[in-house]
């Protein structure tokens, strides 16, 4: 009971935190409204995927590129509690080394969460989303992708010294991700080079993208894998990340 | 009384520097203990591992009976810790940092309400408790970071340098929610410092610490005794001959020079002053000054390390006057 209490408070710390972040709230709402509406309006008329329209195709992209970059610039927050001490409180504290993992990793998955609700609902009202059920079969898979990339982002920022090398590192990390995911063009079929496709099939995003995807489009899309196969690689990331980042965030000198 | 600390031969090494060196002391059952020290010193270290932050290199030690390398969880049960550095969430209120250490602690939600009322009294911080930490002063947030220790009733509270860069009145009130804790509560306190003054006004015992090692552990009081006598002061310029002429002729072992200062510490210093003004007269040295007080901590470390305790952010000229120090005794 003690250690459910301890990992709610972090829960509920990370998640209080976020809420009283106007400006991260903010972006959260803009960018995506960029991708999809200037990037996805341009491309739309400028070629098209098959015969999708390119907004249509755009959006899971957008929705895997939200949970991708918002989990991993929570990930900064190892490095803001380390730098303005509140790391020693809670490394201090008599709560088990998984209990503060899986605190600060729910809670900041909570926050990326709330970010992809909200470009789903962007896509309510731009048309793009248009069946409300789809709402409900997005959502499981949206919350198995944040464990992976917060775990993703708390063990990098476990290793990182600083603010600034961390903000580097990470889009190192996320750009690639980004780019090899077919979330903005297609990386399978004829005309994408081997090296393209062999890359993409190494990156997490690749599978979820293509798992939302099947949601978002269903017979329209023709499936990279299967939907169980996604889901399995997914949840293979997020239990390897899970072991990883509970180690790394609570190493002792 | 019983030990609520001990430190079995506690070492900790970063490379090639010995931070802790073999460090053996006990604790006993509610008194405040006081680690005086420069800063560097190893007081931070010595406490991190007994809080099981750190890992000891050799050696280990017992806080309230639990190994602090073989039972961590139960010692953390039993302290409390204000760190030196701030280490609250500024972004979440006053009370919201209190809940959720109680949480962390595992206090029982039903007892978290009057607990966190009553540290907040403490403190004297009820009308700011709903207000976000950031509009906190330093101060302040000193004073929730006290109260935060205190929520889950420790056997030990650790105090890392609980006064460091506040201003004089909060630290005088700092020290008077010291000593109501230590009337009103069952509690061990330790307590690393650099000021002389609150190791003096607080604590039961003393121990001063330097490159690692205890150099002399005793009560405040007991430190005075040692330096029996007075401290006469002297202010001239030509502060290094005057030493010399003092030591020569008049036999006195206890002098440190300060740059244009001379402190000897002897019995009965008010009938030493005629005889130093009447030979520091006789050398043409022109003697500026004579001060005569009762021995202070400050005197105890200088004593025993032949060192001024270093103030934060001390300059190099320190430095040098210590080594001049040196070569004088």
């Amino acid at each position: 009971m003690t250690e459910i209490r301890g990992l709610y408070t972090l829960w509920l710390r990370e998640v209080k935190r976020y809420l009283r972040d106007r400006i991260r709230i903010i972006s959260g709402v803009v960018t995506p409204i960029l991708w999809l509406f200037i990037f996805g309006t341009g491309i739309q008329f400028a070629g098209s995927i098959g015969n999708l329209n390119y907004q249509q195709y755009l959006f899971p992209g957008i929705v895997g590129q939200t949970l991708l970059f918002t989990s991993m610039f929570i990930g900064i927050s190892v490095i803001w509690d380390r730098e303005f001490g509140f790391m020693k409180e809670i490394l201090v504290a008599p709560v088990s080394k998984a209990s503060i993992f899986f605190g600060k990793m729910l809670g900041d998955s909570t926050d990326a969460l709330i970010q992809g609700i909200i470009v789903l609902l962007l896509g309510v009202l731009l048309g793009i989303l248009k069946d409300p059920v789809m709402f409900l079969k997005l959502l499981p898979i949206m919350v198995l992708m944040t464990f992976g990339f917060v775990s993703l982002g708390l063990t990098i920022a476990s290793f990182m010294q600083n603010l600034e090398s961390y903000g580097i590192i990470v889009s190192f990390v996320n750009m690639p991700l980004f780019f090899l995911s077919g979330a903005l063009f297609p990386v399978n079929g004829p005309n994408v080079p081997n090296w393209l496709q062999t890359a993409s099939t190494l990156n997490p995003l690749t599978y979820s993208v293509d798992a939302l995807r099947q949601i978002t489009l269903g017979q329209e899309w023709h499936p990279l894998f299967p939907l169980y196969y996604n889901i399995l690689i997914v949840l293979l990331f997020d239990i390897a990340m899970i072991v990883v980042g509970t180690l790394a965030l609570n190493r002792r000198k | 009384m019983s030990k609520v600390i001990e430190t079995m031969d506690l070492t900790r090494r970063f490379g090639e520097l010995v931070a802790v060196d073999r460090l053996n002391i006990a604790v006993e059952q509610g008194e405040i203990f006081s680690l005086l020290g420069p800063n560097g010193a190893g007081k931070t270290t010595t406490i991190s591992m007994l809080c099981t932050i750190l890992k000891p290199t050799s050696g280990t030690a017992k806080v309230s009976g639990f190994d602090v390398v073989k039972q961590a969880t139960q010692v953390r049960k039993s302290i409390g810790i204000v760190f030196q550095d701030p280490s609250i969430d500024d972004r979440l209120t006053g009370r919201e940092n209190l809940y959720m250490h109680a949480n962390l602690y595992g206090v029982q939600p039903s007892e978290q309400r009057t607990r966190i009322e009553k540290v907040l009294e403490l403190v004297e911080l009820e009308n700011r408790a709903d207000d976000i930490l950031r509009t906190y002063s330093s101060g302040m947030r000193r004073r929730l970071e006290l109260a935060r220790g205190l929520i889950h009733y420790p056997k030990v509270l650790f105090l890392d340098e609980p006064t460091i860069g506040l201003d004089p009145q909060t630290r005088d009130h700092i020290w008077t929610y010291i000593e109501e804790l230590r009337e009103a509560q069952d509690i061990t306190i330790v307590m690393t410092t650099h000021y002389m003054e609150e190791a003096d006004r607080l604590s039961d015992h003393v121990a001063i610490i330097d490159y690692g090692k205890i150099v002399a552990l005793d009560t405040p009081a007991k430190w005075k005794e040692t330096l029996e006598g007075d401290v006469v002061t002297i202010r001239t310029k030509d502060a290094e001959k005057l030493s010399l002429i003092v030591a020569d002729k008049m036999n006195i072992q206890k002098i440190h020079v300060t740059d244009d200062k001379i402190e000897i510490i002897v019995r009965e210093g008010e009938a030493l002053i005629p005889r130093i003004v009447e030979i520091a007269a006789r050398n043409n040295i022109n003697v500026e000054a004579v001060f005569l007080r009762e021995p202070s901590l400050e005197d105890v470390f200088l004593h025993y390390t032949g060192r001024v305790i270093r103030a934060e952010g001390s300059s190099e000229l320190r430095g040098e006057a210590a080594i001049r120090r040196r070569a004088v005794r």
